[in-house]
C-alpha cells in the first residue's frame, strides 16, 4: 500500500459518518494491519487467493490474536485471576462482574469475544441463594449488557445439556429481550437433555430465531467433553480455539478441473488442499512465531488458554456447485439435495477432504493431533453464486424430510462445525412439540447441528448470526448500525436473495473482521 | 383377526404429508385417504371426497409402512385423515397392526382424523390397534348437520359416545361455518352436549377458512380472531378454557 493510498483511506475512515467510534477504531486498526506485508507463501499460493479460489476471510495481513479463542471460563471463575485483580467470586453477583469484566479482555478475529461460555454451567453454582424472580432479575442485567457491550452477534454463549434453572431463565430472557446478541447454542443430548428444556428452547427460536441445537454425543466424540460452540456454529477445544480459518471454493475448484469425477479426487482436490494448507500455515506461523501471541497473552500465563489445546479451521464452501459442475447437472431433479447419485457423490467429496485434510500436518495445532478441523463454510457478505459450506442452493430446498435425509451423511465430517438452516413456516408455532421431533430426529440420524428460522419473526439468520429485519431496514435509511454484524449482513441482502427465499432457509455470510 | 396381518393390502390414498404439524401431537406422518361419506360445505379437500378419482393412487401396507419407518426417528406418530379414513377400516387397521409389529415404528401412536359417521363394527376393528381418534363434530343440532355435511348426525354422536367410553377420544374438533353453525345458540349448546358426553377431551375450534374449499363456499365470510374469540367463549361456557384451543 502506498503511504498516500493509506493516508486517504485513514482520512475517509476518520470522516466516514457511517460508524460508531469503536467501528472506527477497528477499520483504524485493520488498515494499518493491511498496510504490513501478508505472510509469505509460494507463487501459486498466492495466485489461488487472489483469483478466489481460496480465501483467508479478510483475516488481514499480520495476525495478532487467534481467529477464535475459547477462554476456560470455568478455570477463571474458580481460580481468580492477577490480571484482572479479581479473586474468585463468591457469589452471583461477583460471578457476574468477573465474567463481563473477562470478556472485555477476550480478544478474537472480530474485536470482541466470539466465546462467552456455557453460562448456566458457569452460573448455577451460583443460583441457589436466589429466588427465580431474582435470579432472572440479575442474569436479565448480565444479557443486557452483553448486548449492548460486545454489540457483534458473533458472540456465542452455550447452554445444556443438562437442564438447569440458570438456562432457563436465559431461554425466557432470550424470549422477553428478542435480542441478536449474544448468538446461542443448545448442547443436546439424547439421553440427558429432557423434552420440557427442549421445547422452552424451540419457543424461544419462535421469538428470536435462537438457539442452535447440538449434537452433544458428537461433539464429545470429536473434540471430547471441553468443547465450545463459537461466533457462527464453530466448535472448538475450550482452553483453545482456532488460529485462523481459511477456505477452499469448492465451486470454483471443480470449474478448474478439466476431467472425470475421479481424477478430480485424486488430482485436482488434493492439489487445492495443499494449496489452502499453505496458507493455513504461513499464517499460523506468522502468529505464533512472529507476533508471538502466545508468548504474551495473560490467557495464556493463567493457564486459561493454551497453545496444545489450538488448532485451525479448514473451512470449504460451494460443494453444490462442485457437485452439480462435475455431473453436468441442467436439471433440478439432477442437483444436490434432490438427485440420489448427486448426494452420493457431495458425500464422497466430502469423504474425500475429509481424509486429506487430515493427512496434511499444520504446524502448533496439537489441538487436533497436528492437523486442522475441517469445517463446512457459512458464506460471506461477498459471495455471489457459491452456495455456503455444503448447504444445499437457498430457494431449491426440497421438502423438510428429504432436505435432512440430503444433507445428514455429511455432517459427521466437519468436527468444528457445519449448520443447515431450517425455515418454518407459523404452523410450528402452534406445535412446537413437533419441532422438537425434527430436532431429535434430525440429531438421531446424525445431524451436528439444527438451527432453525421462522418465517414471520424479526430476525433473519444470515449465517449463523443473526440481525434483526427492522435493523437492515434502519442501515439502509439511516446509514448507522450498532451492531458490526449489521453491517455486514446489508452486504448479504443485497449481493444474494435473502428477500426472494423461499420458505424453509436463509442465505448465509460469515464474515470475521468488520470493514468500511 | 386375519385382516390385522395383511402387508400386501391396499388402500387408495390420496396423499402423504411426511411431517405435519396440523394433524395431532407432536410431528406426524399423515396419510389422507381417499373417499369420503359425507359432503361438507367447507371441506378443505374436496378432491378428496370422491372414491373414483384418477388423482388417487394404491397403496400396499407394507410399501406405506417402510415409508413411516424410514421417518420414524423424527415422527411422534402416525394420522389417517382423508377424505374418511374409516371407509377404509381393513386397510387401516392393517396398517396400525403393522406399525406396532415393526420395531422401528412400534414406539409411534397411531391417530385417526375422523368425521364419526360409522359403525360399532368398524370401531371394533379399529380401536385395538388405535390410540386415539380426532373427531370432528360439525353440529351437534341434526338439522344443521345435515345442511353443512348432507347427513344427519345419528352416528356422530354415537361414535362420540363410543369412543369416549373406550378412552380413545383424543380431540374433538368443531368447525364454526358462518350461518351454518355460528349462532350463539347453538355454539352454547355443541359446548355442553361436548361436556356432557365427553368430560376432560381438549375441544379444537376452528374458524372456517375459505382456503381450498369448492367455489361454492367461498363466499362464505371468514371470522375474524375477534369472532372466533366470541365463538370461544360461548363454547367454553361449559367447556373448561384449558381445554379449549382456537385456531
Amino acid at each position: 500500500m502506498e503511504h498516500a493510498d493509506f493516508r486517504s483511506r485513514a482520512r475517509l475512515l476518520v470522516d466516514s459518518g457511517a460508524l460508531t467510534y469503536r467501528q472506527r477504531v477497528k477499520a483504524l486498526a485493520d488498515l494499518a494491519e493491511e498496510a504490513l506485508d501478508p505472510p509469505k507463501v509460494s507463487a501459486a499460493c498466492a495466485a489461488a487467493l487472489e483469483s478466489g479460489l481460496i480465501d483467508d476471510l479478510v483475516e488481514g495481513h499480520a495476525p495478532y490474536r487467534p481467529r477464535y479463542l475459547l477462554p476456560d471460563y470455568g478455570k477463571a471463575l474458580a481460580q481468580g485471576s492477577d490480571f484482572l485483580q479479581l479473586g474468585p467470586p463468591t457469589d452471583l453477583h461477583e460471578a457476574i462482574a468477573f465474567l463481563l469484566s473477562m470478556y472485555s479482555q477476550v480478544p478474537s478475529i472480530t474485536g470482541y469475544p466470539v466465546y462467552l461460555g456455557d453460562v448456566d454451567v458457569l452460573l448455577e453454582p451460583f443460583a441457589a441463594e436466589h429466588d427465580d424472580a431474582e435470579l432472572r432479575r440479575l442474569l436479565r442485567l448480565l444479557w443486557v449488557t452483553i448486548d449492548r457491550m460486545l454489540p457483534d452477534a458473533f458472540t456465542h454463549a452455550n447452554l445444556g445439556p443438562t437442564d438447569s434453572r440458570v438456562g432457563r431463565a436465559l431461554l425466557g430472557l432470550e424470549q422477553e429481550l428478542v435480542q441478536t446478541v449474544p448468538n446461542l447454542t443448545l448442547r443436546v443430548d439424547a439421553d440427558v437433555t429432557p423434552d420440557a428444556l427442549l421445547l422452552d428452547a424451540v419457543r424461544t427460536v419462535f421469538a428470536c430465531g435462537k438457539p442452535h441445537f447440538v449434537n452433544h454425543a458428537m461433539m464429545t466424540r470429536d473434540l471430547g467433553a471441553d468443547y465450545g460452540v463459537v461466533s457462527c456454529y464453530n466448535s472448538l477445544l475450550v482452553g483453545g480455539g482456532a488460529h485462523t480459518l481459511v477456505r477452499l471454493n469448492l465451486a470454483e475448484s471443480a470449474r478448474r478441473h478439466g476431467g472425470d469425477v475421479d481424477t478430480f479426487l485424486a488430482t485436482t482436490l488434493p492439489a487445492h488442499v495443499a494449496l489452502t494448507a499453505e496458507l493455513m500455515a504461513a499464517r499460523i506461523r506468522s502468529l505464533v512465531e512472529q507476533a508471538r501471541f502466545f508468548e504474551h497473552s495473560w490467557l495464556v500465563d493463567e493457564g486459561l488458554a493454551s497453545l496444545d489445546r489450538m488448532s485451525a479451521m479448514f473451512g470449504v464452501f460451494g460443494l453444490a456447485e462442485c457437485v452439480d459442475g462435475l455431473t453436468g447437472a441442467v436439471t433440478q431433479q439432477d442437483r444436490y439435495g434432490h438427485s440420489a447419485a448427486a448426494n452420493a457423490l457431495a458425500l464422497r467429496i466430502v469423504e474425500r477432504l475429509a481424509e486429506l485434510v487430515a493427512a496434511t500436518p499444520l504446524p502448533y495445532c496439537e489441538g487436533n493431533g497436528g492437523y486442522a478441523f475441517l469445517h463446512s463454510q457459512a458464506g460471506m457478505d461477498y459471495d455471489s453464486g457459491v452456495t455456503a459450506g455444503a448447504r444445499i442452493p437457498i430457494g431449491t430446498e426440497p421438502p423438510l424430510h428429504q432436505h435432512l435425509f440430503a444433507v445428514a451423511p455429511n455432517h459427521t465430517h466437519f468436527p468444528s462445525g457445519i449448520s443447515d438452516i431450517l425455515h418454518f413456516d407459523e404452523t410450528a408455532v402452534c406445535n412446537p412439540q413437533a419441532v422438537v421431533d425434527v430436532v431429535r430426529g434430525a440429531l438421531a440420524i446424525g445431524m451436528r447441528d439444527v438451527t432453525f428460522n421462522l418465517d414471520s419473526n424479526d430476525f433473519v439468520r444470515i449465517t449463523g448470526y443473526l440481525v434483526r429485519k427492522s435493523d437492515l431496514v434502519s442501515l439502509e435509511r439511516c446509514g448507522v448500525a450498532r451492531h458490526g454484524s449489521d453491517v455486514l449482513a446489508a452486504g448479504s441482502v443485497a449481493r444474494s436473495h435473502v428477500t426472494q427465499r423461499r420458505v424453509k432457509r436463509v442465505v448465509s455470510a460469515e464474515r470475521s473482521a468488520a470493514r468500511p | 383377526m386375519t385382516v390385522l396381518h395383511a402387508p400386501s393390502l391396499t388402500g387408495l390414498v390420496a396423499d402423504v404429508v411426511p411431517f405435519s404439524w396440523v394433524d395431532g401431537p407432536g410431528n406426524r406422518y399423515t396419510v389422507f385417504l381417499q373417499g369420503c361419506n359425507l359432503n361438507c360445505l367447507a371441506c378443505h379437500n374436496p378432491h378428496t371426497i370422491p372414491r373414483l378419482t384418477r388423482r388417487a393412487r394404491t397403496v400396499t401396507v407394507r410399501e406405506l409402512v417402510d415409508d413411516v419407518a424410514r421417518l420414524a426417528p423424527f415422527l411422534a406418530g402416525v394420522t389417517t385423515s382423508g377424505g374418511e379414513a374409516t371407509q377404509q377400516p381393513e386397510f387401516v387397521a392393517a396398517f396400525f397392526a403393522a406399525l406396532g409389529e415393526q420395531p422401528a415404528t412400534a414406539a409411534l401412536t397411531r391417530f385417526i382424523d375422523s368425521n364419526g359417521m360409522t359403525d360399532d363394527a368398524t370401531w371394533d376393528l379399529l380401536l385395538p390397534v388405535t390410540d386415539g381418534v380426532m373427531l370432528d363434530v360439525k353440529a351437534v343440532d341434526p338439522e344443521r348437520h345435515r345442511r353443512l355435511t348432507g347427513s344427519t348426525n345419528e352416528r356422530v354422536l354415537a361414535s362420540l359416545d363410543r369412543l369416549h367410553a373406550a378412552g380413545r377420544l383424543a380431540q374433538l374438533r368443531l368447525l364454526v361455518v358462518p350461518g351454518f353453525n355460528d349462532s350463539p345458540d347453538e355454539l352454547r349448546r355443541t359446548g355442553a352436549y361436548l361436556t356432557a358426553h365427553a368430560p376432560g377431551v381438549p375441544v379444537q375450534l376452528t374458524g372456517f377458512r375459505p382456503h381450498g374449499v369448492r367455489s361454492t363456499a367461498r363466499r362464505i365470510p371468514e371470522p375474524t380472531g375477534a369472532q372466533r374469540q366470541a365463538y370461544a367463549a360461548l363454547v367454553a361456557e361449559s367447556v373448561p378454557a384449558e381445554l379449549l384451543t382456537v385456531v
